[in-house]
This record gives C-alpha cells, sequence and structure tokens, in this order.
C-alpha cells in the first residue's frame, strides 16, 4: 500500500470533508475543507492508517487573501514509511482551529510556536503560551505584515526600541520589483 | 533626622515557634514538602548553550520542570522568506552549529527536491555530500559524547574527543575554506571539488578516530560511576518517544527501528552498506551507545564511499560535481566573461535566484541530532514564500517538562547530556 492508497482510504472514510487532494514531487497533499474537524482525521489516520509520528506543523500567511490562514500537518507511518500532508484554510476573523495534543503530544510545542509567530489559536491546548517570543510581546513576527526591520515599541526592558537600519545589514532582496529601494524588504511597510 | 526603627531579633526557639503559628493550621497541607522553584539556565554549562529550564524541587527531586526556549532566536524563517534559495545557504550553518555540513546537504535537497532533481544529482556530488554528512556526523557525535561525560564528571573523554573534531575542521577547512560555516553545498551540486590529498587525509582520519572511539568506550562504557550515573535515568518507552516525536539516536535509544537513511534513501545511502544501532531500555546509556556506534557505522560509510568515490580521488576524468543546467548552477567565471549565455544565466541566478516552480515539497534528513526537515511553500521565483524548518532539537526538548518530573536534580545533568541538543537550531 502506498501514500496513494492510504489518502485515497482516509477520503472514503471522510468523504467530503476532504475534497481535494494534490501529487506534487511523489508527496500527497489532502486538503480538508473544515478544519473544525481536523482532531477527528487525525486521530483515525493514527489509529487506524498507521500515522504514529507527527512530523511537523506549519503555518502559511496567505496575507490578502481570504481565508488568511492555513495550517499544514506533515504526517508519518514509521510502519508503513509514508508521508501524508493535511492542510486546511483559517480565517483571520476566526483564527482558530481545535488541538491535535489529544492524538500526538509533540503538537504541544507546534501549535505552541504557531500562535507565537502567527497568532493563531489552538482551541483545548493544555498550555496556549507563546514559547520564543518573551510573554508580553505585542506582535506576530512571521506575518506577512510585520516587517523584516521590526516595529518599534514602547515597552521597557527590551533590547531594542528602533527598527533595524537598512544600510549596513546582510545583503538581503526580493526580485522582481522595479528599484534597489524596492528590492530591500526591510524597506517596505504594510498598512494596515 | 532619620527615623530610628525598632527591628525585633528573635532566638531560634522564638523563630521556630512563629513559623508553627504561621501559616494557619489548615493550609499547613501545602506547606509539607515545601517546594523550592530554580532556574536551570539560561547560562548554565549543562545547558549547551541558552536552555532554561524552570525546575520545582521538592528536596532534590524534581516535582515540575518548565523548559523555557527562545534565547537565540533570530527570525531564520522570517529572513529565508526574504531573500534567494542561494543566499539562505550561510544560515543553514548556523542552526546546528556543530554539523553545519549536514545542515547545507539538508537544506540543498530540499530545496533540489522543489525544483525536481534531488534524483538527477551527478554521483559524485551524491558522493561527497554522504561523506560530509558523515563527517559532521562524527563531529557532532564527538562532542556529544564528550560534553555529556564532562557534565557529569568525567573530564578526560573530552579532550580526546575534542582532539578529534580538530581534525575535522581542518578537513572542513580544506575542503571549503572556513572549518565551522562551511556553506559548502550549491543547489544542484557543491561548491568546489576536492582539493589534492583531501580524501586520503581523510582515509587518515578515519584510521585514527576508530582508535579514538575505542578510546573512549574503554574509560566510559563499563566506568562505574558513568554506568551509575546514567543506567536507568531518563527512561523513555517507545510508545512515548514516538508520541513526542523524538527522532535521531534520541528515538532510535528508545529502541524504535527509524532512521531516514534507510527509511527513504536520499543520495546514494541505498548503495552503503551500514547498520542501524537500536538502544533496548530507552535511557541516557542506551542513548550513549548508539551514538558511539553511529560513528563507527558513519567511519564504515565513508571508506565505503572513498572506496566507490566517481572520479577517484584525484578525479582524473573531469566527473562533473554540480548538475549540468545552466539555469540553476553558477557558470564557471571563464565562461560569464566570454559567451553571452553564460553571462545572462549568472545574472538572472545572482539577481533573481533559482526560479522554482509553484508547489509544496517537505524534506526530512537524517541529521545528527535527529531529522532536520525543510517544508517550502513556493509561489514560484527565487524565494520562498514561506520557509518551516522543523528542527531535531526543537521537537527533542519538548519531551523535557514530561521526562524530568521524579528525578533527582542531578539527573538533570545527564538528561541533558544524553540528549545533545543545541539551541542554534532549536530557536532559530
Amino acid at each position: 500500500m502506498d501514500a496513494l492508497d492510504l489518502a485515497k482510504k482516509l477520503q472514503a472514510r471522510f468523504g467530503d470533508l476532504l475534497p481535494e487532494r494534490t501529487e506534487f514531487r511523489g508527496e500527497t497533499t489532502l486538503t480538508v475543507a473544515d478544519a473544525e474537524h481536523i482532531a477527528e482525521i487525525c486521530a483515525f489516520a493514527k489509529q487506524k492508517l498507521g500515522f504514529d509520528y507527527l512530523v511537523d506543523i506549519s503555518s502559511v500567511d496567505n496575507y490578502g487573501e481570504d481565508p488568511r490562514w492555513m495550517i499544514v500537518y506533515e504526517l508519518y507511518g514509521i510502519g508503513h514509511r509514508h508521508y501524508l500532508r493535511l492542510k486546511m484554510s483559517v480565517c483571520e476573523e476566526k483564527s482558530e482551529l481545535p488541538t491535535v495534543t489529544g492524538v500526538w503530544r509533540t503538537a504541544d510545542w507546534h501549535e505552541r510556536e504557531i500562535y507565537d509567530m502567527m497568532g493563531v489559536r489552538f482551541r483545548g491546548h493544555p498550555d496556549l503560551r507563546r514559547i520564543i517570543m518573551w510573554e508580553g510581546y505585542p506582535y506576530f513576527p512571521l506575518r506577512k505584515d510585520f516587517p523584516l526591520g521590526g516595529k518599534p515599541t514602547e515597552l521597557p526592558d527590551i533590547a531594542f526600541t528602533k527598527t533595524a537600519p537598512i544600510e549596513g545589514g546582510p545583503f538581503v532582496t526580493a526580485p522582481g520589483s522595479k528599484d534597489a529601494i524596492e528590492r530591500e524588504p526591510r524597506a517596505k511597510t504594510f498598512e494596515g | 533626622m532619620a527615623e530610628v526603627q525598632e527591628i525585633e531579633i528573635r532566638d531560634s526557639a522564638a523563630t521556630a515557634a512563629a513559623a508553627r503559628s504561621f501559616p494557619p493550621a489548615e493550609d499547613l497541607q501545602d506547606v509539607q514538602g515545601e517546594k523550592m522553584i530554580l532556574n536551570m539556565g539560561p547560562s548554565h554549562p549543562s545547558t549547551h548553550g541558552v536552555l532554561r529550564i524552570i525546575l520545582e524541587l521538592d528536596g532534590e527531586v524534581i516535582t515540575k520542570a518548565t523548559p523555557d526556549i527562545g534565547y537565540l532566536h533570530r527570525g531564520d524563517e522570517k529572513i529565508a522568506e526574504n531573500m534567494t534559495y542561494t543566499q539562505f545557504i550561510p544560515y543553514t550553518d548556523r542552526l546546528d552549529y556543530l554539523a553545519p555540513m549536514a545542515n547545507n546537504v539538508a537544506y540543498a535537497l530540499a530545496v533540489e527536491k522543489l525544483l525536481g532533481i534531488h534524483d538527477k544529482l551527478p554521483p559524485r556530488c551524491q558522493y561527497l555530500r554522504v561523506i560530509c554528512a558523515e563527517l559532521a556526523r562524527i563531529s557532532s557525535h564527538l562532542l556529544g559524547v564528550g560534553c555529556f561525560a564532562m557534565d557529569v564528571g568525567a573530564m578526560t573523554v573530552f579532550l580526546i574527543t575534542f582532539t578529534e573534531r580538530e581534525k575535522i575542521h581542518n578537513l572542513c577547512e580544506s575542503l571549503t575554506g572556513a572549518r565551522f560555516t562551511t556553506s559548502y553545498t550549491r543547489i544542484g551540486g557543491v561548491s568546489r571539488d576536492t582539493p589534492p590529498g583531501w580524501c586520503d587525509a581523510v582515509r587518515k582520519f578515519l584510521g585514527e578516530v576508530m582508535v579514538n572511539v575505542a578510546e573512549v568506550e574503554t574509560l566510559l562504557t563499563r566506568n562505574k560511576i558513568w554506568v551509575d550515573r546514567t543506567r536507568d535515568v531518563g527512561v523513555i518507552s517507545k510508545e512515548t518517544a514516538l508520541d513526542f516525536g523524538l527522532t535521531g539516536p534520541n528515538l532510535r535509544g528508545s529502541g524504535v527501528d527509524y532512521d531516514l537513511r534507510k527509511a527513504q534513501p536520499y543520495l546514494c545511502y541505498k548503495d552503503l552498506q551500514f547498520d542501524v544501532p537500536l538502544g533496548s531500555v530507552g535511557d541516557c546509556y542506551d542513548r550513549y551507545l548508539v551514538r558511539m556506534e553511529e560513528m563507527r557505522q558513519s567511519v564504515r560509510i565513508i571508506h565505503q564511499c572513498l572506496d566507490k568515490l566517481p572520479g577517484g580521488f584525484d578525479n582524473k576524468s573531469k566527473e562533473p560535481v554540480n548538475v549540468a543546467d545552466g539555469k540553476i548552477v553558477l557558470p564557471p567565471k571563464s565562461k560569464v566573461m566570454s559567451s553571452m549565455e553564460e553571462l545572462i544565466h549568472q545574472f538572472m541566478l545572482v539577481t533573481q535566484g533559482v526560479n522554482c516552480p509553484p508547489g509544496e515539497i517537505y524534506f526530512g534528513h537524517e541529521n545528527p541530532k535527529g531529522e532536520l526537515g525543510f517544508y517550502i511553500n513556493s509561489r514560484g521565483g527565487g524565494t520562498p514564500y514561506r520557509m518551516k524548518i522543523r528542527s531535531p532539537s526543537f521537537v527533542n526538548l519538548s519531551i523535557l517538562s514530561h521526562l524530568l518530573p521524579g528525578h533527582m536534580m542531578s539527573d538533570t545533568v545527564s538528561i541533558l547530556g544524553s540528549f545533545d541538543f543545541v539551541m542554534g537550531e532549536c530557536d532559530r
């Protein structure tokens, strides 16, 4: 049985919840229609299909699109040696989905990291605090509208209070823009 | 004129009496076995960097452990979104800075998977990358075992393993030009071929490191103090290890047979003979034994690679080390100035980056510390739209709050040593 068969089994069980299957570079991705059911789908994949190892949870900020967030689960079965990717969209107004810490305990830190970096909350998480940034940090730095140079902050006890200067930093560039200033991503500011 | 305040000085009997009368009797249950909060780190020698653990102690027994990470956060994922794929290679050196070459290989393979060329790499490139990754594994494990031993009091081991590590750095230096920040791989190949005499130097090193690994074994494996400090300490069952997503020697120490080099063979690993050592108990001692055996297996792998290296030691037959695609690999400098097509390719690669197709991939690499994975979400063009780094140390450390309670304070040092984490990769 290969990854495709496993994906089909999962689709057969959940029907309309998993409407879309894509193949790219030998990897199977299933799109979950409703993020509210992710915990059940994961529990079934773990118990019945042998996906006993949650490799990673990632988050993508599709800035300017609706729904804004995309959460990506990378599943793997030690026994059958196949990967499966589940991805789902979460809209910005809600910014919340159920936790899968009940299925794999490794999800704990992955979900905390997503909350810390993107500001998407996981309902039912036992300890949803910031993990990499400090408690009380006001922004979510991996959002696309957070500039690379940082934002000024009034908070006390923080090492920096101004945005980083553009000159003298590492050479960074976003290709496809018209001039050097446009290409320098730290010069960009997003409104709103 | 300052106000003079009366202060009360009690004798010891009065202090004890005052302590008995306070707090009220109904709250006494909370006071029994009074808890102490101890901050371990962020600059404790056994935390190998800047890990902070907030320990709640009852006497010398840990009742609660809260790891606090993020002191070395540099925003690597944010940085990656703002530069071309090639420009990010030097940042991968600084993830697991004890095995930079393995990170370079992992990252290059991830981008090549996105490009769809990961199985079309020239054979010499594949063998060179395997040699680099395995040298990095030996280097990382030497440091891991050396620091582990030093943390629990065996200083000599550290001196032996660091002498050996020094030789690996010298090899890195002659191959890549840098001792730590190697940046050796490129998208679609490696930055340069081996210098003359390098392969012979690797062979010589492999002979020496085997002698010294054996020496370390004689110092530790049957050492009474070492065994007492590590055996049955920090036991992780198979199920718990998988549940918490441990990878690398920490997972294999618990007896789970999962090694990406065997499970998802990449590069030329399927042509090479090697064994995957597994532990049986899942304690600190098993994790140490797994690392020792992995070093021997890495030596075995490198010997085979040197035997089979396409083009031989000096590459007299001029085997390529880069894919033959001008849109992925920079052309030789001599041609840039004399040929129009190469000039265009060079200009496009430097200013726009390697043009990757839209799509998303995940690639996991068996790094010395565990599974280093890159999730790349591309919308086409030379920069990733989102790149998530799945770092093994981050995931391995998440078990601490589950594992530490119930252990003695001094066992923390053994457990942290046996986990062999590095904060540069944990915090990214």
